[in-house]
């Protein structure tokens, strides 16, 4: 005991860095996980608080899941959580990559260095900000593209009331929005490549194209493998932003843009089916730990240093 | 004679492939490729400026065009002159983002300076406590409940704040950048020379670790200009809504207006109280210049911070 306190005494200024820190990650990251209670109940707002509303609600056992799992929309949301997220694994990777690749092989580089610049800007816009965008594009009497197809003579179409173009709409959108950035970490990495490698391609003979297929992908395979690993950890979650802002909450389109991120939101905020969001969100949880520990597992099978943990 | 007799010669001595570079008709074609793309990325916010330097009368017309046939600043002069709210918005992300910025970089960087001493007896419990944050996620509800209920921070301007204030990533980050940038070596003469922990952090760690620090700063001033989910969660007040969910809320109330209003007079007077398409999209502009202006200063860190993380200890 005496020990102990010599130890915290000793390590007392270090102590007092993390403590802020520690806090936070108290309140906002520990506690909230002893909150998830709620899914096991019914929940009823108290007057006297958070402790009061979560100890006065009736304990209803499973009964959240079940209702849940009774209707179409725990299927809906995981669906689209689920697709979503794997055309944004694949296609993310297959076009930042191939992106990368042209960069890196651009003769002009002050010219490669403007279009990094251009691609880059994406991602530093709000999802908020790029609803706008869309929107410019997609209104319905004075869009872009209902101007663009009516010198085809097609009539104009309310993209924000029919569900079947929107799966394309969003992934195009995450696609323009995550690409240019994700494309600059492969390019970092081609440009780490050993240049001696390509040194000795040369003097065997061997072709530009011979060089991108035995040198760079090669290379990149490692990375590849781990953000693609690191991204499956996370596929249970998805781009709230995205399929909030994007679509304009627009009610005839849940179908294809419910995910369980917005199903968990409006939950809480609109329908106000607490029990019932607090457990898909609890489902999210427990699924989505599994994932991260699985594909960190196998992260740290590929590459230790890679691995989170 | 010296010149012909130059490009002679090198029509004879047929010029060796050049392994090194792509030929020129690929070249072209990558760079159209990464060109067109690059394009895409600029053209909306192009096209958001052209349309708020539209007239409005044409809009209802022509729609919004690239080449619009009346060009107007009306709706600049209207923001400017009714810009009351567009102001306080300014006001409330400026400040949030100044606030947010300083406490989150603070607490971040002596957590991770903490976990990376070595000779930090608990380095392992905190750097544990902190990892496993981004391995569970209690989730939106009762994150929630413990923000508004028992924190009691609904519409208070530290609800925007305090969520975001931490992230065990960014203390990984930064934990790796310190133990590989600033040796131990001199970490332990500053001991020798009697200096305390915390004078150790700001007179050696700090200097040396600037970059690392700014990097951090800047995803850090990023994600407090772009949030608009917190304010979704926790704002009522308008008078402390920011700038991305003040247009935010322009937008879902002229939905509503359209979509529950039977009475067209109705839906007319109350239409005309907000601000009109090509006002709304001057916003959305005055919003993004700040980012379109400073980043591509900033962008260099950006691609340091996703190289940064990559050297582990």
């Amino acid at each position: 005991m005496r020990n102990f306190f010599k130890n915290i005494n000793r390590n007392k200024a270090l102590l007092f860095m993390v403590l802020p820190g520690t806090i936070w990650f108290f309140f906002f990251s520990y506690l909230p996980l002893a909150g998830t209670v709620v899914a096991f109940k019914e929940y009823r707002f108290s007057r006297d608080g958070f402790w009061a509303s979560i100890f006065r609600s009736e304990w209803v056992g499973w009964d959240n899941f079940k209702f849940l799992f009774s209707t179409d929309d725990a299927f809906t949301i995981t669906r689209n959580t689920l697709l979503y997220n794997l055309a944004f694994i694949i296609l993310g990777l297959v076009f930042s990559v191939l992106l990368a690749i042209i960069l890196s092989e651009l003769v002009n580089r002050r010219l490669s260095k403007l279009y990094q610049t251009g691609m880059f800007l994406p991602y530093f816009l709000s999802w908020v900000i790029v609803g706008y965008f869309v929107f410019s594009f997609l209104s319905m009497d004075r869009g872009l593209l209902n101007q663009i197809l009516g010198w085809f003579g097609v009539n104009p179409i309310q993209w924000y009331s029919e569900a079947q173009y929107w799966p394309y709409i969003l992934i195009i959108v995450n696609l323009w929005k995550t690409i240019g950035y994700s494309s600059v970490v492969y390019l970092a990495a081609i440009l780490g490549i050993d240049k001696s490698l390509y040194e000795a391609a040369m003097i065997d003979g061997a072709s530009k194209w011979q060089q991108i297929r035995r040198i760079t992908i090669p290379m990149l395979a490692p990375i590849m493998t781990i953000m693609t690993l690191l991204a499956v950890g996370k596929i249970f979650y998805a781009d709230f932003g995205l399929f909030y802002q994007v679509p304009r909450d627009s009610g005839t389109l849940y179908s294809v843009t419910n995910v369980i991120d917005t199903y968990v939101y409006r939950g809480l905020m609109t329908t106000g089916e607490i029990g019932m969001s607090a457990a898909a969100g609890l489902y999210q949880s427990i699924v989505g730990f599994v994932l991260v520990i699985i594909s960190n597992y196998v992260v740290r099978r590929v590459d230790k240093d890679s691995a989170l943990f | 004679m010296q010149m012909t007799r130059d490009t002679n010669k090198a029509k004879k001595t047929r010029k060796p492939r050049d392994f090194h570079r792509i030929t020129p008709g690929w070249n072209l074609i990558f760079n159209l490729i990464a060109g067109i793309f690059a394009l895409a990325c600029v053209f909306p916010f192009v096209f958001v400026v052209i349309i708020s330097l539209t007239d409005e009368s044409v809009l209802a017309s022509e729609g919004y065009r690239l080449i619009p046939s009346q060009w107007s600043l009306e709706a600049y002069r209207y923001i400017f002159e009714s810009g009351d709210t567009l102001l306080r918005a300014y006001g409330v992300t400026i400040l949030v983002t100044l606030i947010g910025t300083a406490i989150s970089l603070i607490m971040i960087a002596l957590y991770a300076y903490a976990v990376s001493r070595k000779s930090f007896r608990y380095r392992r419990f905190f750097s544990i406590f902190a990892i496993l944050t981004m391995l569970f996620n209690g989730g939106m509800i009762p994150t929630y409940m413990i923000v508004a209920q028992l924190l009691g921070l609904k519409n208070s301007i530290w609800a925007l704040i305090l969520p975001l204030a931490m992230n065990a990533f960014y203390v990984m980050i930064l934990r790796t950048f310190y133990s590989t940038s600033v040796p131990d070596a001199l970490i332990e003469s500053g001991k020798i020379d009697g200096a305390g922990e915390f004078r150790i952090f700001f007179k050696i760690i700090v200097p040396l670790s600037l970059p690392g620090l700014a990097t951090i700063g800047l995803f850090s001033t990023l994600g407090y200009w772009n949030d608009w989910f917190n304010a979704l969660l926790y704002i009522d007040n308008p008078n402390l809504v920011p700038l991305q969910s003040m247009l935010m809320r322009i937008e879902s109330s002229m939905q509503f207006i359209q979509q529950n209003s039977s009475n067209a007079n109705i839906s007319m007077a109350a239409m005309q109280s907000l601000p009109q398409d090509t006002a709304r999209m001057a916003m959305v502009v005055l919003a993004t210049l700040p980012i379109i202006f400073a980043y591509p200063f900033f962008q260099r860190y950006f691609v340091q911070g996703l190289t940064l993380g990559a050297v582990k200890e």
